[in-house]
């Protein structure tokens, strides 16, 4: 179990690596002048002259060599220092402080709302595998996989809001605002984790010791609580890592079409205005969050089941 | 758009499931449709005609017309060919990459494989579609930067499967004697590898083609993907949006198109269960 944590640690270093690479890799290769471009982006197009992208080219030491930049940039990130935003002058931790908090409310919802969706219907197709509810789940799960979180997205909004009238398509603040873009981001984990759930389940009824549990005479819930459901916890548990890559993905793209103020929002925001500090701070973040949260389900899946085999 | 990690277990087969079969038909149907419109209906994807806006179908613009009176049928055209030209090169580059890079790892063993799978183990650890932001972010958004930033989240999911399958062959038997006996590393990769590799391949690629189209669309509809007037699917249909009272069928188009250049690509990957 060390040594599995060890290895996350690993990755998140490499995490902070490639995304400081990737960048200062892309600006050396990019033709065009960077400073230029942010002086453009803070004074506006017009208002915008050599003198002006001088002072931003000496402020952000524009002028250093990109590998000076990259060696600068992750010391001072050892020292957990984000930079500041190049737009707005702020500290990119603190911008970052403010997203957060709705991004993981948003999250939280979702993830809870899929595991209310997508296990118990995997659970019931699983038990009778081939049945009715096992075909259609498999048809309606391979349709939902095929419609991207951003059309889902789309399409709830006209539905819901443009049709019905029933729901806000965007904003913040009242509990009918969560309803839709958290439905969304459910909705296609809930087809991934019921998949998942519904091939552990039948594998489980279909195993030997099933069998023998049936033979010697415990009742069917009897079966599934002592049998079944520490098995397709592991399976599940498992799973949930690539849920979440599903996840802050997810939330980057339906943030950004519910205009939900979250750190994906923020993001795309950043992008439009060429503000790579805050890219950067926001991408590592969103990377690290990630290889914390499989840390987490790797000692979740330790708990369930303590066997070192799998490790 | 999320990037499909083969935590599903992939299985080799030959010869091609029903399922398969309609995907393929879908996906071809899709390709010969992005072809072949142009030639039958010509018309410029970017031309405004401003006495058809939001104009129903007609014969030269079967599809009707875009709030700037631009032709449908073209447009939707010509962002197929760019998605699904972008998909296919990114996915022959990754493979290309991943394979070539997979299979040395599992040739020489040791530090060499350690190292390659720890890099490919940290580009795991970063969900696909922040690998493409982070370039859109300093690049401009062309379809160049797409390639390269798929290229970058495809190549890992060749790779884990290569090596997987040249560690199990390499020891086997037959290769053993054909190492013996002095044949080469390209001889045994295509005597003993590729015909066990290929098929899984299909599998892999049709995901990473899936992936590709899904990320491509997502940031076109979230505005930081390809730029107007480029026409892209998620572009489309963010445009489209404010006018869908006025004319519905015209946001369905892009809207079909996706989902079914999807499902295509979904039901060659998966057909394997039916």
């Amino acid at each position: 179990m060390t040594k599995a944590l060890g290895y996350r640690v690993l990755q998140a270093l490499m995490v902070a690596l490639i995304v400081g690479l990737l960048t200062f890799l892309m600006m050396e290769a990019l033709p065009g002048d960077m400073a230029f471009r942010i002086a453009a982006h803070r004074y506006g197009y017009d208002a915008v002259n050599a003198a002006a992208a001088e002072a931003v080219r000496s402020e952000l030491n524009l002028d250093r060599p990109a590998i000076a930049a990259f060696g600068r940039w992750f010391v001072d990130l050892l020292r957990l220092d984000f930079g500041t935003s190049v737009i707005s002058g702020a500290p990119v931790i603190e911008e970052i402080r403010h997203q957060l908090g709705a991004s993981l409310q948003l999250a939280g919802i979702a993830l809870m709302l899929s595991l209310l969706i997508g296990p118990p219907l995997g659970l019931l197709a699983g038990l009778r595998a081939g049945g009715w509810l096992d075909r259609g789940l498999l048809i309606v799960s391979t349709a939902l996989r095929s419609v991207p979180q951003f059309l889902m997205g789309l399409i709830l909004i006209v539905l819901v809001s443009i049709h019905l009238g029933w729901l806000p398509a965007a904003g913040y603040g009242k509990a009918s605002h969560f309803i839709l873009p958290a439905l969304t981001l459910a909705l296609g984990l809930a087809a991934a984790s019921a998949r998942i759930t519904r091939d552990a389940m039948a594998g489980v009824t279909a195993s030997p010791f099933y069998a023998f549990g049936r033979w010697k005479g415990l009742s069917e819930p009897q079966m599934l609580r002592r049998h079944g459901l520490r098995h397709i916890g592991v399976a599940l548990v498992t799973f949930l890592g690539l849920q979440f890559a599903m996840l802050v993905e997810g939330v980057v793209v339906i943030e950004a079409i519910f205009g939900w103020p979250g750190i994906g929002h923020a993001l795309v925001h950043a992008i439009f205005g060429r503000d790579v500090p805050m890219v950067q701070g926001t991408a590592l973040l969103l990377g690290l969050g990630f290889v914390a949260l499989n840390a987490l389900v790797d000692l979740a899946a330790h708990w369930i089941d303590p066997r070192e085999s799998r490790a | 758009m999320s990037t499909v990690t083969t935590d599903i277990p992939i299985v080799a087969h030959r010869g091609w499931t029903v399922t398969q079969w309609a995907g393929a038909v879908i996906v071809a149907a899709m390709l010969g449709f992005a072809i072949l419109a142009p030639m039958v209906f010509p018309a410029d994807p970017l031309k405004q005609n401003l006495r058809h806006i939001l104009g129903g179908p007609d014969a030269t613009a079967p599809f009707g017309y875009d709030h700037l009176g631009r032709s449908l049928m073209a447009r939707l055209a010509s962002a197929l060919r760019l998605s699904l030209s972008i998909a296919a090169a990114a996915v022959v580059s990754s493979a290309a990459l991943g394979v070539s890079v997979g299979v040395l790892a599992a040739w020489h063993g040791g530090w060499v494989d350690r190292t390659l799978s720890l890099i490919a183990d940290s580009f795991l650890a970063l969900p696909g579609l922040l690998m493409v932001l982070i370039i859109l972010a300093i690049v401009p958004s062309t379809p160049i930067a797409f390639w390269i930033g798929l290229s970058l989240i495809l190549w890992i999911e060749y790779f884990r499967l290569s090596r997987a399958v040249a560690r199990r062959l390499l020891v086997a038997p037959g290769v053993q004697a054909s190492r013996l006996l002095g044949f080469g590393p390209v001889y045994i990769f295509r005597r003993h590898l590729w015909p066990e590799l290929a098929p899984m391949l299909l599998t892999v690629a049709s995901f990473g083609a899936a992936t590709a189209i899904m990320t491509i669309a997502a940031l076109g509809f979230v505005s930081v993907g390809m730029r107007a007037p480029t026409p892209e699917l998620g572009l489309m249909m963010v445009e489209i949006l404010p006018y869908y009272r006025e004319a519905p069928m015209a946001l369905m188009t892009p809207v079909l198109a996706t989902f079914l250049t999807l499902l295509g690509l979904n039901l060659i990957a998966g057909g394997r269960r039916a």
